[in-house]
């Protein structure tokens, strides 16, 4: 199907979910307005919002099967599947922290009926990084997202921990829009337009490569992202915040934000600065040093929350390789990754919520010492996350691995792809330790894990993430096509837009 | 106006920005240095438009929107805390330090 971008009823299809999701925004705020009182109030929020997010998924798979394409003039926003499956990405990571929050806030005594609604808004944000094919729409999608999580992050009012956390987040966010902000002004200085497609056709043909203020400002977008991706230097404010925040909101930043970030990154250098190759350089140390620091520091770590916040800076940094190769593999592997990543990330922290009772802070290593014999299952399920988090073969995280590396070395990257494995070394390190904390040493006392259960919706969670990796590890071919289709949606628009 | 001194004096109150936020202990304060970075970027934006269209200025009503809306966040946020540590001082918030 082909939609007119210049008619409103063309802007109307082409943002259908989007709208769709604005709209579910509006009827979660009302339901919470007039009923607010008690836990069930609270759970009607939750199931409202898993209904908008799968109405959205809907509208997302509708544009996708049409084979929605612009004629005319690229918008603002992209008609790709790379849209629509980062899209898929963030809608269903946003769908499995409703349901992990589901046991999560009434555990916790947490009395707050618009957290869902801040989900279902910063998701919004998300969907607008994902498809935003101009610079403006990709940062007020970016801080769609941003303020939503930066209140999610502190929803805790009685937590101490929290507010720094929310306060941490919030100064070091909003310091990095101000970058990413400059950036986007010294890129419109340097070309006179936002829109990525049409500053891809200038960085080819005008000498855009060589202009400082473009140079300029490209620098400082990367250094935007890099805050928002929590890659190496930038990544001060993860562990704090990570540890600081609810163990379901943990996951969420530490999957579907991060993922957000990375795509409108991707969509960024490879549409608008495919042909300015200064960025390929500048990523390649920030993906090195991001993979090796991040697993380095992960390895000091005892407390499990902290571990997994250095885990997902690592991750960010092998996400990083993928959009270094800067080709339409690296795009089909970041799909992918994102997609495995988000699973695993998600399960992970499921399962450190169940783990950690009230005031989960400090669940340590030890602290899962023979789980194996008194729950089994959440002892299997831990296990496939943190397996696929190492990248072991049968899970979905050594498909994506694997998927990276080719595409690394498909771009002559061939000491980036040895760093990767080196750093994936490194990672057993502190992968293996929980693994065998909770299979190998006896339980301490009797008592020890009565309190760690999984129950209906976290346990849905967890059974159903835990298969999707089993399922995607030994069979991926329907994802990793999806993924090369995305990835070659990114390419198409470059080749459209210079053959104008 | 100039083009060219309109975006040195942007530049600058950016720096000046970036300074206050590495430099300043103050939660409020490192706030203001980032409303300060916004603003320089509202005019950078507003001096190249005299050149490129009324694009830059269209930008610029976004930039404030968004800008609007993160003060009433980080403010709340800062009002939480206050009523935790009776300061806004980051230097003693340490419970989550390294």
């Amino acid at each position: 199907m082909s939609i007119d971008l210049a008619t409103a009823g063309g802007v109307t299809l082409a943002l259908a979910p989007e709208l769709v999701l604005t709209a579910w925004c509006l009827i979660v705020m009302l339901a919470i307005a007039w009923r607010h009182e008690g836990e069930a109030d609270q759970r009607l929020a939750a199931w409202l919002s898993l209904l908008g997010l799968a109405s959205t998924a809907l509208a997302v798979a509708w544009l996708w099967v049409g084979e929605a394409r612009p004629a005319g003039l690229a918008g603002a926003m992209a008609l790709d599947p790379f849209r629509y499956l980062s899209a898929l990405v963030f809608l269903g990571g946003a769908a499995l922290t409703v349901l992990l929050s589901l046991g999560y806030l009434g555990r916790e005594r947490i009395r707050a009926p618009e957290y869902y609604l801040l989900i279902l808004l910063a998701t919004l944000g998300m969907l607008f990084m994902g498809g935003g094919a101009d610079l403006v729409v990709i940062f007020l999608g970016l801080e769609l997202m941003s303020v939503p999580v930066y209140v999610l992050a502190g929803v805790n009012r009685r937590s101490v921990v929290g507010a720094e956390a929310a306060l941490k987040y919030f100064l070091l966010g909003a310091f990095a829009s101000g970058f990413l902000l400059y950036g986007i002004a010294l890129v419109y200085g340097a070309t006179g337009t936002t829109n990525l497609a049409l500053i891809g056709a200038q960085a080819s043909g005008f000498g855009l490569a060589t202009n400082p203020m473009a140079l300029i400002g490209l620098a400082l977008l990367l250094v935007g992202f890099g805050f928002k991706v929590a890659a190496v230097p930038f990544h001060m404010w993860t562990p704090d915040v990570y540890d600081g925040a609810p163990t379901p909101i943990t996951g969420f930043m530490a999957a579907a934000v991060k993922a957000a970030g990375f795509a409108a990154l991707v969509r960024m250098l490879l549409q608008a600065f495919g042909g300015a190759p200064a960025w390929h350089e500048a990523v390649w140390w920030l993906a090195a040093v991001t993979m090796v620091a991040g697993n380095l520091m992960a390895l000091a770590q005892r407390a499990l929350k902290r571990l997994l916040a250095y885990s997902s800076i690592a991750h960010a940094g092998y996400l990083l390789v993928a959009v270094t190769s800067g080709n339409e593999e690296g795009a089909a592997a970041f799909l992918f990754y994102a997609l495995a990543y988000t699973l695993m990330t998600v399960g992970a922290f499921a399962v450190l919520a169940a783990a950690g009772r009230d005031g989960e802070r400090d669940v340590l290593v030890e602290d899962l010492n023979g789980l194996a014999s008194r729950r089994p299952w959440i002892a299997a399920g831990m296990t496939v996350f943190l397996l696929s988090l190492l990248g072991f073969p049968g899970t979905a995280g050594f498909i994506g691995k694997w998927y990276i590396l080719s595409s690394a070395v498909e771009a002559h990257q061939y000491l980036l792809a040895v760093v990767l494995v080196l750093a994936s070394v490194i990672s057993a390190g502190f992968y293996l330790p929980p693994i065998m904390a909770m299979y190998m040493q006896p339980e301490p006392s009797p008592e020890a894990h009565r309190g760690t259960v999984l129950a209906g919706a976290p346990r849905l969670v967890v059974a159903l993430v835990a298969a999707a990796l089993l399922v995607l590890g030994v069979w991926p071919n329907l994802a990793l096509d999806a993924a090369r289709d995305g990835g070659a949606g990114l390419r198409t628009a470059v080749t459209y837009t210079l053959a104008r | 106006m100039l083009l060219g001194p309109a975006l040195a004096v942007s530049a600058i109150l950016f720096s000046i920005g970036v300074g206050g936020v590495l430099l300043r202990r103050n939660a409020i304060v490192i706030f203001m240095s980032v409303e300060l970075m916004l603003n320089a970027v509202n005019l950078t934006f507003v001096a190249l438009s005299q050149q490129l269209g009324p694009q830059g200025q269209v930008i610029v009503f976004f930039v404030m929107a968004v800008a609007a809306a993160e003060a009433a966040v980080g403010l709340a946020i800062m009002l939480a805390i206050f009523r935790h540590r009776e300061t806004v001082d980051i230097e003693a918030f340490s419970v989550l330090r390294g």
